[in-house]
């Protein structure tokens, strides 16, 4: 990203560009490109026949221009992009994009920073891409989280709801995350749900996977469209999946080999980490065949379990980490579901043995056969 | 007075006590199959083997089973005799109902000597399979929710999905979890009371079961 081209900076929305140009110029062979489009329409979850398709739309791409928005986050997500696996093409994938608006990134400040995001927002109307890092809070009107004396919730508004389409970049901005984590002290939600006109489309993850990032955008540019979504507004291409279904620990769990503690034979041998609270059963995620930092591994490679960082309120549903199961509200941290049930199976057993015996003891109350009706 | 005549009553008929021990049999199998789900430990030696596979094959295929009996026994309410029916589940919604279920718990709790005995179910006993009917109810949809979900987008997803808008998807878990536990608690429960009716109102409630007759009073 960051370096752009003089060119984009008065013209208008949409302009041709020498990808071949720009590809020569940095450097990167018509080779290293194609392995670019190649590992791009695996992403998608395309036949690999669509790679040529993909180069010929991105050797005659319109450029769109983009606008990155940070409300309430880590810039996590920020960091990931920047630190893509594939930087020489992805970089310059994204150099085809406009960024006419990014905080961490962009040389502009102040002032003149916001009058650039306000003339794309009044200039391209319908046209531009948004994407919103960080989370919305909406309680007390939204005072928050203000940029430039605006809260964050009115620039969502008028920026996500003028925009083509918003992307989410990780699990805040999607759906609130970790500032919307009981007891959310600051109203936070996801960009749907402060800004619910706008068309969204959902990368959760924390962070989100760039590559995912790339796809999505490459995906718009190919098809001229968004791609498909589950319930949740995620893309079904990186999110239709479940990483318990894909995971590389898998054959481990079927066939019942489990990691018991931390560092155990079991943990040493890579296997399945299900009983220290692995949270890949109820998780979707292409982590499993995507992977993070070019690919070369993701948490449950690294050895430890899933935490479900892209699904809805995962901090307040997908705890304890390290526990399969949620806590019984109202009992203690240490009391599982287990130990509450046998509770509860032996105190009927006793209730019932000790109303035995006093039945037992009684006598008079004997009938000789039921009534008939 | 002359005693009157005890005369062998058929009162349950086939589909209800097919079903009765078919979900008997069911709930077992998936008891244990489900502890094991739940609290899984290393038995296997080698990465080929399959146990872990084999026990939630088990539990599938016998949730089917459970679920086509539930489903079947629902049909019966309204098909079969007035015993099977679905009013004998809901005693406290008509006046007789509610004086024999105050009866029922008179007995129970010790307070009056006279033993419910009707033909059929007593009032309480009904009430508490209709808590029961509905624990198996859950226990389906929160089941099937959880089956479907390595095929996202399929049909059961899409007809079990609503859960998961309603519900956190842990909390799908543990609901199938914990119901285990309550539903075991009502087989301790079912068993003592069935013992002590077969003591009591010597009717013959335990063999009924099997043979679907009952002793029952003629009417003078
Ligand atoms: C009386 C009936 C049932 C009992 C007692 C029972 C018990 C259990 C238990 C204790 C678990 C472990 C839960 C956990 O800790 O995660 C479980 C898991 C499960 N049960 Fe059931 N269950 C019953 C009926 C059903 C039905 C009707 C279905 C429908 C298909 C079903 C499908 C499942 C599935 C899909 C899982 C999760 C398996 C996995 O994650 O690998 N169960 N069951
Ligand atoms: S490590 Fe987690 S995702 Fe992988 S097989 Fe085990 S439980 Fe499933």
């Amino acid at each position: 990203m960051g370096k752009k081209g003089d060119e984009n900076r008065n013209g208008p929305a949409q302009q041709h560009l020498d990808l071949s140009r720009m590809l020569a110029e940095r450097g990167v062979t018509r080779r290293d490109f194609m392995k670019f489009c190649t590992a791009m329409s695996a992403a998608l979850a395309l036949p690999v026949t669509f790679a040529p398709k993909i180069a010929r739309a991105l050797d005659e791409v319109q450029r769109p221009t983009l606008v990155w928005l940070e409300f309430q986050d880590c810039a996590g997500n920020t960091e990931a992009l920047l630190r893509a696996a594939n930087p020489t093409v992805a970089e310059i994938v994204l150099d085809i994009l406009s960024v006419d608006y990014h905080e961490t990134i962009m040389a502009a400040a102040g002032h003149q920073a916001e009058e650039a995001l306000a003339k794309v927002v009044r200039e391209q109307k319908g046209k531009y891409i948004a994407v919103v890092e960080g989370s919305i809070p909406l309680k007390d009107g939204g005072v928050y989280c203000c940029v430039g004396g605006r809260t964050a919730v009115d620039i969502a508004r008028e920026v996500c709801g003028n925009a083509f389409a918003t992307i989410t970049a990780g699990t805040c901005a999607a759906y609130g995350g970790i500032p919307a984590a009981a007891p959310n002290p600051t109203g936070a939600v996801g960009v749907k749900a402060a800004v619910p006109g706008a068309t969204v489309i959902n990368l959760p993850g924390c962070p989100l996977n760039a590559d995912n990032l790339t796809a999505t955008i490459v995906h718009f540019l190919v098809f001229g469209k968004l791609p498909a979504t589950d319930s949740h507004g995620r893309p079904l291409f990186a999110y239709g999946k479940r990483i318990h279904d894909n995971c590389e620990r898998r054959p481990h769990f079927d066939a019942g080999q489990y990691v018991e503690k931390w560092g155990d034979t079991g943990h040493r041998k890579g296997h399945c980490l299900y009983r220290m609270g692995c949270k890949g059963p109820e998780t979707w995620h292409n982590c499993p065949s995507q992977k993070y930092n070019d690919k070369t591994g993701w948490p449950i490679g690294a050895g430890h379990g899933c935490v479900g960082c892209s699904e809805p309120q995962f901090w307040d549903t997908m705890t304890p980490f390290y526990r399969r199961l949620p806590q019984v509200p109202g009992f203690g941290i240490e009391t599982t579901a287990d130990k509450i049930g046998l509770g509860l199976a032996s105190a009927t057993a006793l209730a019932f043995a000790a109303h035995g015996v006093i039945s037992a003891f009684r006598h008079g109350d004997e009938s000789e056969g039921a009534k008939e009706d | 007075m002359a005693k009157p005549c005890l005369y062998e009553k058929y009162i349950w008929e086939v589909p209800v006590r097919v079903s009765h021990w078919l979900n008997f049999f069911s709930i077992i199998i998936l008891s244990v199959t489900g502890i094991f789900i739940g609290a899984a430990r290393t038995v296997a030696l080698e990465p080929s083997q399959f146990v872990m596979g084999w026990v939630r094959f088990v539990h599938f295929v016998t949730a089917y089973v459970f679920s086509v009996s539930v489903l079947a026994r629902i049909y019966w309410m309204f098909m079969g005799n007035k015993y099977a029916g679905w009013r004998e589940f809901l005693p406290f919604l008509y006046r007789d109902g509610r004086r024999d279920m105050l009866e029922a718990l008179k007995y129970y709790t010790f307070i009056g000597r006279k033993v419910p005995n009707p033909a059929g179910h007593n009032a309480m006993a009904g009430t508490a399979y209709l808590a029961v009917f509905l624990l198996y109810l859950v226990m389906m949809a929160t089941g099937f929710a959880l089956y479907a979900e390595h095929a996202t987008g399929s049909f059961l997803h899409r007809l079990t999905g609503w859960q998961f808008v309603l519900f956190s998807n842990q909390g799908i878990r543990l609901t199938h979890h914990l119901v285990m536990w309550l539903l075991i608690g009502f087989a301790i429960h079912h068993i003592y009371s069935a013992w002590l009716m077969d003591v009591k109102e010597r009717g013959g409630v335990m063999s009924s079961i099997f043979s679907g007759y009952k002793a029952v009073k003629a009417k003078e």
